[in-house]
């Protein structure tokens, strides 16, 4: 482990309850008011690209094109036909992204519930399970994270237009995501179930469990923690892929998820600027609120992500 | 109705997946004891292991295969598609972008992170959350909504017209200058860099969140003890805790280098690999859709994936260190 669990620092004096001389407590005043200066300007600096877009969102289509979003502090004026009109207006070169939201969610849903359900098992297998050859599947599995998934894009697209025929449909992208969770996937959970103490799983095989009963009734309640925090990452990681969409979902208004329609939009910049702001803010609104919902699932999830290497 | 189907489908696609399983397990348990410890782990792993080797690992040794054949996949052509890569100036320009995006961007992402992170400890605890959401928040999104945002930063008009984008108008405003249209201009590569600091600007708050955590983690004594030696706020930092932190450093390093180096959306949504600012990945779908070449984007992933090796390399390698420790 190479991060120390977040709680850790409370047993430990702070650095507030150290008894300071008045020398260093006027520093430390000092410092703490520039690191407030410094935080104040990189936190502006931060937000203000999405500030900008997000009150771009809300301004007329021929203001967004004419005039910079800083003007509505000056001449306030809003409206929502953008996002009518990027959800519902109908029409050949309409944005349609009402049906790319569903489609969104119908691919992300799967795509996360498939390879939680599928890497937990195998992670119960690896992490209590002893057979020949473990370690080393193990640790092809660790790598086979890092390798790029555009190693396996081109013979993949191939398998499902030819020998399978669901190119083009969501049992298509629901594999392919699900394929390439796997590893990572697999990494985490086994982390997690290794440390479940031995002394408990014992207990339950003294009191004749199985495998089955102890997976399912031991494991699985166990794991939910890590199994929330691991399907957040996921669902996040499918609603935000482009790649494996743009391979394997044909471009479809049928199948294609949002990322791909506003990759598409932004490509003709253009004709579409003041359709843009509230299309990407569509595409936002599910990860805004499952960041601001879940940021502890979110954050814990990093920090057991980055006990690797 | 698509979500109901889709829905449908979570559930049908569980329920086989348990039947599966069942069954498995029934088969290994009419076998006799030997037998059934052998085949047990693989009740568990088997599916896994299919899975992996037929939708992962075949198709990776098939892209290395496809890589010697010509467009339609039929004919064998040797190094061909690597001759002819290595000897255009373009592909030459898509790897020097990549190696750019190598030693700029996951360093900077991980100063920036640290910088964060030591200012976020000393603010207080309300204004440290508020501060770590912000910096924090760009995690949640897309690459291409991103580029979305990006792009309206970087855009440009005519001179005479309004600027509409907030680096134009910061220019035009405080120069007087003509605007720049950012993202075609390659001249010392200022295109490519604009798009790294979209990615530095996602990635930052990663870093934060890991490294803060790290500090965190740091000893109090320790930072004591060298204050009372004498050590101002600076060699504190340098000298006690970053070394302490190292490895988690490393980590946030490596995890961001791996993203770095399989970067596409971001170039495919802002300039789609123009202005020469193409890099591996993007290359890979330029070849494969634009130029409908799968042999040529095959030998194009092989190059990316034969320079993810070493990194490979070096994960299982401290992987495997860090097993031995346990």
């Amino acid at each position: 482990m190479s991060v120390t669990k977040p709680g850790v620092r409370a047993k430990r004096r702070t650095r507030d309850e150290v008894p300071d001389g008045q020398f260093l407590r006027v520093k430390q005043r000092l410092t703490s008011r520039g690191a407030t200066i410094a935080a104040i300007v990189i936190a502006t600096l931060w937000t203000i690209p999405t500030f900008g877009l997000f009150v771009s969102s809300f301004r007329p289509a021929d203001e967004i094109r004419t005039t910079g979003w800083w003007n509505v502090f000056v001449r306030p004026s809003f409206s929502l036909e953008n996002y009518a009109d990027v959800l519902f207006a109908s029409g050949a070169s309409s944005a349609n992204l009402g049906s790319y939201f569903v489609n969104s969610l119908v691919i992300a849903i799967p795509a996360t519930l498939f390879p939680i359900a599928i890497a937990t098992m195998a992670a119960y297998g690896f992490a209590w399970i002893k057979f020949r050859g473990s370690g080393a599947l193990f640790v092809l599995i660790f790598a086979l994270q890092i390798v790029p998934l555009q190693m396996a894009l081109i013979p993949l697209l191939q398998i499902f237009s030819g020998t399978l025929g669901i190119s083009g449909t969501f049992p298509a992208v629901w594999i392919a995501h699900t394929i390439f969770a796997l590893p990572l996937c697999i990494f985490l959970l086994h982390n997690f179930i290794a440390e479940i103490p031995r002394e408990v799983i014992e207990a339950a095989r003294v009191d004749g469990a199985n495998h089955t009963q102890i997976f399912f009734q031991l494991i699985l309640p166990l794991s939910m923690p890590a199994l929330a925090s691991i399907g957040i990452f996921q669902f996040l990681w499918v609603w935000n892929d482009l790649l494996v969409a743009l391979v394997f979902s044909g471009g479809t208004v049928e199948v294609a998820p949002l990322t791909q329609r506003l990759a598409e939009l932004v490509g003709n910049f253009g004709r579409n600027a003041e359709r843009l702001p509230a299309a990407a803010f569509i595409s936002l609104i599910v990860p805004l609120i499952v960041f601001f919902s879940l940021q502890r699932f979110f954050v814990r999830g990093l920090l057991a992500g980055s006990t690797k290497g | 109705m698509q979500i109901l189907s889709a829905l449908v489908s979570v559930v049908g696609g569980l329920a086989v997946s348990f039947l599966i399983y069942l069954g498995l397990n029934f088969v290994v348990q009419k076998t006799n004891r030997k037998w059934e410890a052998r085949l047990l782990p693989y009740v568990f792993i088997g599916p896994v292991l299919v899975l992996i080797a037929a939708f992962l690992v075949y198709p990776a040794v098939r892209t290395f295969y496809l890589s010697f054949f010509n467009a339609t996949g039929l004919a064998f052509i040797g190094f061909d598609n690597y001759t002819s890569l290595f000897g255009s100036g373009d592909f030459l320009n898509v790897l020097l972008n990549n190696l750019l995006w190598i030693l700029i961007v996951p360093a900077s992402a991980v100063a920036i992170g640290l910088l964060v992170a030591v200012f976020a400890d000393k603010v207080g605890p309300t204004r440290e959350k508020i501060f770590k959401s912000t910096i924090f928040l760009p995690m949640a999104i897309s690459f291409v909504a991103a580029a979305t945002i990006w792009r309206f930063v970087y855009t440009y008009n005519p001179p005479g017209q309004p600027q509409v984008g907030l680096l134009n108008a910061i220019v035009t405003g405080v120069t007087n200058g003509d605007p720049v249209p950012w993202l075609t201009v390659d001249t010392a590569k200022l295109n490519s860099i604009l798009l790294m600091i979209v990615v530095i600007w996602l990635n930052a708050g990663f870093a934060m969140v890991l490294l803060s955590a790290a500090i965190k983690g740091v000893p109090e004594e320790t930072i004591e003890a060298s204050r009372i030696d004498g050590a101002n706020e600076r060699q504190t930092f340098f000298q006690v805790i970053v070394p302490q932190i190292s490895t988690t450093i490393v980590a946030v390093f490596i995890t961001i280098l791996i993203g770095v180096m399989k970067i596409f959306d971001i170039v495919y949504a802002m300039t789609g690999g123009a202005y020469g600012t193409s890099v591996l990945g993007m290359e890979f779908i330029n070849q494969l859709f634009s130029f409908g070449n799968p042999g040529k984007a095959a030998a194009v992933v092989t190059v990316l994936m034969v320079a993810v090796i070493p990194v490979i390399y070096y994960q299982v390698r401290s992987y495997r260190r860090q097993e031995t420790l346990r």
